[in-house]
């Protein structure tokens, strides 16, 4: 494992402790609680809008902490749930008396800890909706399987549902937008390398030269089938098909294209998929009218990409146009 | 059974999650997420470090305090679903003094119900709960037929461990491992197997009582 570290067991707080010294104006980091909080909070008669999760997806949650978008962010071990003592600290940081609204992605760890930090934030008085967000077609959502699970629509909700809370608007309206967007986004990723845990030494699994993982999620664990290597074109249809046929998207629909990077693969190659992404779409005459393209949302250095699609309507570009200044997203202002 | 051997039994699971770390996070490759190992070791490490203040606690309160301090160290799921396990087992056995064969029943029946309650999970989707239940049954049969703390104990940690071992061809129906489909057939489940660990302690500290 050649890894740019000090020691194993530090990598979550040496990098929190560095994040809060480069963003001081935007945030501040608390690194007995292990929270990253927005400088001025709470903000009073705002909704606080908190997420978290696992470590090694920057710049997800923590670089997303600052003006129109989250409040605060829990960060927990690399890929393990944060606990609920964060959860609850963060909560209560950011409570300005308009309730909090938690985001979780819908893993088994991130719900059960969210939902004990509930139960806690409630007991002190605390208003507090939660969204569980589910957009990756990969994982079937079944009674057989934990439900899909929450990854690349997060961060566009992030975005759209900080942009409505900066205006004031009330907990149950902000809860109701992130709902929305949830239920408009779809989302699945490849990998073409498996990533290390710092503290497991060693890749999450084996993946030779030739072959690559359809379907993976963002923590390192293998996909739902492993093929021989595509060209970046073949690659595309395979991941945009599922979610335009999950979505029912018709001919002159909006959307939203992000094409996300797991952390180990270059822009040059992002930019080639986003190539096949639009002609895919501009085929079947559904419109492009925003993206984003980058390392938003990863699994430590994984190589691969994902595709989110979200279905645009007023209201939620509106929010996703509004401005935002955080460490990994800013514009309009 | 008494309040320090309570304490033995955290301190061999304290032990033993360490010695295994590594197993049970290689456990956890394949089908979840290589944590599992890393942070049992983390919760019971926290654990262990308060070991000075626990030893004159009465036996709930012990059970209690493990149950808070893994919520708040372990995180993943198994925080939650091993936390709550705990803090049942703890109001299972209030106000008692020592655990007699009957309170040891009803301690691993309130840990697996807390599991349950938490987690919502059933027998056969490849879960702690397929080492626990059978263990539990184990142990009430013993239990009826008047055994000895030691025999319940040690037939509650074998059936603990076919159990484990019967996960190795199930399929995932809960946790990440899910995700996995059908790939998921073919390797132990890291919950049961830490499951398995606790109750292959529990045994030991018993074996002569």
């Amino acid at each position: 494992m050649k890894k740019l570290i000090n020691k194993v067991e530090d990598v979550v707080n040496d990098s929190l402790a560095g994040m809060g010294a480069a963003h001081a104006n935007l945030l501040r980091v608390d690194l007995e609680s292990q929270i990253v909080v927005r400088k001025n909070a709470p903000v009073q008669s705002k909704v606080g809008i908190l997420s978290g999760g696992g470590s090694g997806h920057e710049p997800m949650h923590g670089g997303y902490v600052g003006i129109g978008m989250l409040d605060a962010a829990c960060p927990g071990a690399i890929f393990t749930s944060p606990v609920p003592d964060q959860m609850l600290a963060a909560t209560r940081a950011v409570n300005g008396q308009a309730g909090v609204l938690h985001i979780i992605k819908n893993y088994t760890g991130d719900v059960l800890n969210f939902e004990m930090a509930a139960e806690l934030a409630e007991l002190d008085g605390i208003k507090i909706e939660s969204v569980v967000t589910n957009d990756d077609v990969a994982v079937q959502d079944s009674l057989y399987t934990a439900g899909r699970r929450g990854v690349g629509v997060t961060v566009l909700l992030e975005k759209i549902v900080g942009g409505l809370a900066e205006t004031g608007a009330p907990l149950e309206q902000v809860a109701a937008l992130a709902r929305k967007v949830n239920s408009h986004g779809r989302s699945m990723g490849m990998a073409l390398t498996a990533c290390t845990v710092p503290a497991a030494g060693e890749p999450t699994f084996d993946l030779s030269e030739d072959e690559m993982e359809i379907g993976i999620g963002i923590h390192g664990e293998p996909g739902r089938r492993r093929l021989k290597l595509a060209s970046a074109a073949q690659i595309t249809e395979m991941l945009a098909t599922p979610i335009i046929e999950d979505l029912e998207l018709k001919a002159g629909e909006q959307v939203l294209a992000f094409v996300n990077g797991m952390g180990g693969t270059p822009l040059i190659e992002l930019y080639i998929i986003y190539d096949s992404l639009n002609r895919i779409l501009t085929g079947k005459n559904i419109k492009i009218v925003r993206n984003l393209i980058g390392n938003y949302i990863t699994s430590l250095e994984m190589a691969g990409c994902s595709i989110t699609l979200l279905r645009l309507d007023d209201e939620i570009t509106r929010y996703w146009d509004a401005p935002v200044y955080t460490p990994a997203l800013r514009w309009g202002m | 059974m008494t309040n320090q051997d309570i304490i033995r039994w955290l301190d061999r699971i304290a032990d033993e999650l360490r010695a295994n770390t590594h197993y049970l996070t290689q456990l956890d490759s394949p089908i979840g997420d290589a944590d599992h190992g890393t942070n049992m070791n983390r919760g019971f490490s926290a654990v262990h470090a308060k070991f000075p203040t626990m030893t004159a606690m009465d036996i709930a309160t012990q059970l209690q305090t493990v149950g808070t301090t893994l919520v708040s160290t372990v995180g993943g799921a198994s925080g939650p679903l091993y936390g709550t396990a705990f803090l049942r087992a703890g109001s299972a056995v209030a106000s008692k003094q020592e655990l007699t064969a009957s309170d040891i029943v009803a301690m691993l029946e309130a840990f697996l119900g807390g599991i349950t309650a938490r987690g919502k999970a059933q027998v056969g989707e490849k879960t702690m709960v397929d080492a626990l239940t059978p263990a539990l049954h184990a142990a009430r049969q013993e239990l009826d037929q008047g055994a000895s703390i030691a025999d319940i104990t040690a037939k509650a940690a074998a059936a603990a461990e076919e159990g484990m071992k019967a996960t190795i061809p199930m399929l995932a129906i809960k946790g990440r491992a899910s995700y996995l489909a059908e790939r998921s057939i073919g390797h132990q489940d890291p919950g049961a197997t830490s499951s398995w660990i606790m109750l292959r302690c529990l045994a030991e500290v018993c074996a002569d009582q």
